[in-house]
């Protein structure tokens, strides 16, 4: 079986997104292994340093260009993907499992008739034929996953594959103009939420939970945050209490991270808020109280009033990054 | 307008999941089952959008028999007529998503709602597989709908914000918590609900893509270590964030 791989790279505003360079190395990484050829695909106006996919192994980029095609539309990129696959005669198609990567790879994969693994937090080469990890039920189970058709895709959480050291290389870059472009579904706007980085895709969270005592106490976590240059999040009870917005929620029925650092800040660790962070890294807790599940599962913890510590923790963070 | 919601029956989001003596399903002994979260806006904005706009809904429901409680609270919360697709075998998603659209489309529907993802197996794409294959439009994750004639503009989550997107019915719109406040049900509403008929059919059976080779247990983390009770620890933390896990 001939083993073709193609991985789409996503870019917002002309920037590629660090997660599709996880990707474009996971796909050379596994291409290696199968044998067989790895490009990447790209759809866009303008785009950055698009031959920087060489240093992830990626000998060769298409550019799908067109103006209106700068920012998401559903339908375009579905139909320009499929058929790049379709005529290029891979078998295998690589996502980022971004929002967009999520909402993308199931419409290519019925498109080119293919089984789809989404959220992949590991891929295994055994007997030449790819076995998926991936969590379920937010991390309290692992499924380990095989797609027996004969066509596959493959979406990867972000913030789990390892890019490694981008090489010298630089990939060749196709470009290909696209006519009329089918803009059935099409993003008119994008609102972004000032400029704070999002829960899903930063290195470190800073998170708070009822043992912050109230939404006028959140300028703590929000200055920690600052400092660390790391995502504000929040336990599921503080969402629902509406002292926060809901994109920071983390657990169950908000976001699975899996940051290098979370910091849990008042957050006791319920069952659900747990299984949403547990692959973070490294996880540090302050609570007051020492029997808090938090502590089960962090590597650093304080038993003790966050109204006393996080003062002097933000001075000491102040202190190591001036 | 004929308005379809898709439902699925899944664990509670409190309940401790287990691993089945088969490795491939988990221990149901003491889970409580429930609406998928998500399927509650769902629910909700097609009944929103029915008392706007007047027509008929049908929540569709595929599983076994205990998925009919799911179809049951759905009756409850206003929804007009209940579909289970009765199967209890192990089915990837995209057999699930053919299952649905064949249901879809003897029902119908123009406009079809889902929950953005089910929580228990977290795949987060059965409403764009079925929007696929039907043909029709699909916005995911959506926090904001609104529909005037044919045209709909929809607001969907994304990393650090929102888009605004707009497209046209027929449609598959997936539901995010702040899309709407799902209603309870009323006394009245359980009531009816008990009256009204469940109609089961027998989906037809299509071949997996996806083999589930195993459930597993994650890796258990060992606690960590207990640095301070005050804001003395507070340094040494410092450290060993740096030295010790290099992290910040």
């Amino acid at each position: 079986m001939a083993n073709n791989i193609l991985v789409f790279i996503e870019q917002r505003n002309g920037v590629i997104k660090k997660s599709s360079f996880e990707a474009a190395k996971a796909a050379a990484d596994i291409s290696g292994k199968l044998g067989g050829t790895v490009e990447a695909v790209t759809i866009g106006d303008g785009i950055e340093n698009l031959e920087k996919i060489g240093a992830y192994g990626i000998p060769k980029v298409s550019h799908l260009k067109n103006n209106e095609l700068a920012n998401y539309s559903a339908s375009a990129y579905t139909e320009l993907i499929s058929k790049f696959s379709n005529d290029g005669g891979f078998d295998i198609i690589f996502f980022a499992a971004t929002s967009m990567g999520r909402d993308l790879a199931p419409r290519v994969s019925v498109k080119v008739d293919a089984g789809l693994a989404v959220d992949c937090t590991a891929l295994n080469v055994e007997g030449g034929e790819i076995i998926a990890t991936r969590p379920v039920y937010a991390g309290k189970a692992m499924a380990e996953i095989k797609i027996t058709s004969a066509k596959k895709v493959f979406a990867l959480r972000p913030n789990v594959f390892n890019p490694g050291t981008p090489s010298d290389q630089s990939a060749e870059i196709v470009t290909v103009t696209v006519d009329s472009p089918d803009l059935r579904v099409r993003v008119t706007d994008v609102k972004k939420s000032d400029g704070k980085l999002d829960v899903a895709e930063a290195d470190i969270i800073v998170a708070g939970g009822r043992g912050m005592k109230g939404p006028e106490n959140f300028h703590l976590v929000e200055e920690l945050a600052r400092l660390l240059n790391a995502a504000s999040g929040a336990s599921r009870a503080v969402v629902d209490a509406g002292w926060r917005p809901h994109g920071e929620q983390v657990g169950q029925t908000g976001k699975t991270v899996s940051p290098n650092l979370y910091i849990a800040l008042g957050i006791s660790g319920a069952i659900q808020h747990l299984a949403g962070m547990r692959s973070s890294k490294y996880i540090v807790a302050v609570n007051k109280d020492k029997d808090a599940p938090i502590f089960q599962i962090a590597d650093y913890g304080i038993v003790g009033d966050l109204f006393e510590v996080m003062p002097v923790l933000i001075e000491e963070v102040k202190k190591i990054k001036s | 307008m004929k308005i379809a919601v898709c439902v699925s029956h899944v664990p509670d989001t409190a309940a401790k999941i287990n691993i089945g003596s088969n490795g491939t399903s988990i221990d149901q002994t003491g889970v409580t089952f429930v609406v998928n979260p998500y399927d509650e806006f769902g629910i909700e904005e097609a009944l929103k959008t029915k008392e706007k706009l007047g027509g008929e809904t049908v929540a569709i429901s595929l599983g076994g028999d205990a998925n009919k409680e799911t179809l049951r609270k759905s009756l409850a919360m206003g929804i007009d007529n209940a579909v289970l697709l009765k199967d209890d075998s192990y089915r990837d998603s995209l057999s699930v998503a053919k299952a649905l659209a064949e249901e879809i489309k003897v029902q119908g529907s123009e406009l079809v709602f889902f929950g953005k993802q089910s929580v228990d197996f977290d795949n987060s794409i059965v409403g764009q597989l079925t929007a696929e294959l039907l043909g029709f439009n699909c916005v995911s994750v959506v926090v904001s709908f609104t529909i005037d004639g044919n045209k709909i503009i929809c607001e969907r989550e994304i990393e650090g914000g929102k888009e605004v997107v707009e497209t046209t019915l027929p449609a598959v719109i997936t539901s995010q918590k702040g899309l709407n406040e799902p209603r309870y049900a009323s006394l009245k509403g359980i009531m009816a609900a008990k009256k009204k008929e469940i109609i089961e059919k027998t989906p037809a059976s299509v071949p997996n893509y996806v083999e589930l080779i195993a459930l597993k247990k994650p890796a258990a983390k060992q606690p960590g270590k207990i640095i301070g009770t005050d804001s003395s620890a507070v340094p040494e933390l410092v450290r060993l964030l740096r030295e010790e896990a290099k992290v910040i």
